[in-house]
């Protein structure tokens, strides 16, 4: 008895919680029929932004599979001293505040900043543009891949690798033949979130983003600032873009949770 | 071929773990190197190897001086105690790995060729397509050692190869792996804890203790 209560209870809340919002968005987009939806999703800003933040992503994600594997290896191979220090350091994107990150990246290299100042002289500027954006988004998405790789080296240690070696293969060849097939499902998994989270951010973005229409709106920002105007059935036409976007994120983590090896934590 | 140990020194944040070990192989000699543990065999076996590097001494081959040569150009055979067998690839690929990867090495149908004649000597010719998840401990050692003998080594190194197997595979492991090292050719320098291993399996055994080798002797009954 008590237990079907239970049920009900998680059920129930589960439904009000994630998935009538989500019905919402849809019904809410399509209420004033398939016309307006999609005139709303052509929209040449609506589009801009789709375009804006792909691409953003599409620049993350590379860099974040480049350092991410690169850190994990570093803390799993080498003693070195601060390498506690660095285990620690590389989660604190997951500790800081959205907003907070985007105002420090701001402080640092905005126009008035250390950096930005240095760079302006030679017509370079890294704020309120894609190269913010970018940089922000790599920030907040920093830790999904090494976490999800460290796990992996350190319990599959370097034994394979000293027999590589002592059998001749170089550096490269231990990476793609010993050490990639060892670390790939945690490497696509660490994509999939690191993807999610850099098309999703909303408060480091709308810090360093500038906000021009047209030109640095991602589609986050984009949907704020079409329910702020009133125009609600757009801001749900492009919920359902990125909202689509989530759920094939979520279709693909569900594929590699099911037909991946049993992860490591 | 000869190899040669010369005064072999070694710390680990300041304590000497290596203090002074020297060791000479004549050609196709199987040496032993007995000891307590923390005497330093492995450590010893991965300077060897490469994977280590000592403070001084030097190791020398044949006349040439390799103890600077990096290990992938030693060709000295490695069996580890824990096999380190390749745990994405198939009991064939591991076996072909160091061939595939050489510079300059065999051919895919060489290499296959060579990779059946290995796995017939290992008496496992059906298992070429099974993972090493898919292995006892008895067939893992032997594919860990034909995978370290398949890249024609000039030494075959082997640090405690039985002790992750039980008492009986063991033994009848032992007088395969003394063939295979005759058949090969090649010197061979094996850690263990076990006398009895030592004495049925080595021309010489080298006692080690506390970061030396105290006395070298021969075996006590031959098996
Ligand atoms: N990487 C390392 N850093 C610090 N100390 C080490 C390291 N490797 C080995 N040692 C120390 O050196 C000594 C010798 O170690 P080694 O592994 O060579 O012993 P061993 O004779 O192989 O022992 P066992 O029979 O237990 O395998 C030990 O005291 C060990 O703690
Ligand atoms: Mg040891």
């Amino acid at each position: 008895m008590a237990r079907i209560l239970l049920i009900l209870l998680a059920t129930l809340f589960l439904a009000l919680m994630v998935v009538l919002p989500v019905v919402a968005i849809f019904h809410r987009a399509f209420a004033e029929g398939w016309g307006t939806y999609l005139a709303s999703i052509l929209d040449p800003e609506t589009l801009a932004a789709i375009r804006l933040t792909v691409i953003a992503a599409l620049i993350v994600l590379p860099l974040n599979i480049v350092f991410g594997v690169a850190s994990a290896w570093v803390i799993a191979r080498y003693r070195f001293p601060g390498r506690r220090a660095l285990l620690v350091l590389v989660e604190l994107p997951f500790a800081v505040s959205p907003i907070v990150a985007g105002l420090c990246f701001l402080l640092i290299y905005g126009a008035y900043g250390p950096v930005g100042a240095a760079l302006e002289p030679f017509g370079v500027q890294l704020m309120f543009n894609l190269t913010g954006i970018v940089l922000v988004s790599l920030f907040v998405t920093c830790p999904f891949v090494m976490r999800e790789i460290l796990p992996v080296l350190m319990v599959t240690g370097e034994d394979e690798e000293k027999a590589a070696l002592t059998l001749g293969a170089n550096g490269w060849q231990i990476f793609r033949h010993v050490v990639l097939p060892n670390i790939s499902w945690g490497l696509a998994y660490g994509t999939v979130l690191t993807m999610a989270r850099a098309m999703g951010e909303f408060g480091a973005v709308s810090v360093v983003s500038g906000a021009i229409r047209g030109q640095t709106m991602t589609l986050p920002l984009q949907i704020e600032l079409l329910y702020n105007d009133y125009n609600a059935t757009g801001a749900f036409a492009a919920a359902t873009v990125l909202t689509g976007l989530a759920l094939v994120t979520l279709a693909l983590r569900g594929l590699l949770e099911r037909f991946g090896p049993r992860r490591a934590h | 071929m000869t190899f040669e140990i010369r005064d072999i020194h070694k710390s680990f944040a300041g304590t000497e773990v290596l203090k002074g070990v020297s060791l000479s192989l004549e050609k196709g000699e199987f040496i032993a190197l007995l000891g307590p543990s923390g005497s330093g065999k492995t450590t010893l076996l991965n300077i060897v190897a490469g994977l280590a590097h000592a403070d001084s001494g030097s190791l020398v081959f044949d006349g040439e001086d390799i103890t600077r040569q990096p290990a992938g150009q030693r060709h000295f055979g490695m069996v580890f105690q824990s096999y380190a067998l390749f745990r994405h690839m198939t009991v064939a690929q591991n076996i072909g790995f160091g061939l595939k990867v050489m510079k300059g090495g065999p051919s895919r149908a060489e290499i296959d060729r060579r990779v059946a004649e290995l796995l017939e000597m290992i008496e496992l010719p059906g298992l070429a397509d099974r993972f090493p998840a898919q292995l006892s401990g008895g067939q893992r050692q032997r594919v860990a050692m034909a995978r370290a003998l398949a890249i024609r080594p000039r030494l075959l190194l082997m640090d405690e190869p039985f002790s992750a197997l039980d008492a009986q595979v063991r033994v009848s492991l032992r007088s395969e792996v003394r063939a295979l090292q005759r058949r090969a050719g090649v010197g061979a320098i094996m850690v263990t804890h076990d006398r009895a291993e030592a004495d049925a399996l080595a021309d010489r055994i080298a006692i080690m203790d506390q970061g030396r080798i105290v006395t070298i002797e021969t075996p006590e009954q031959v098996a």
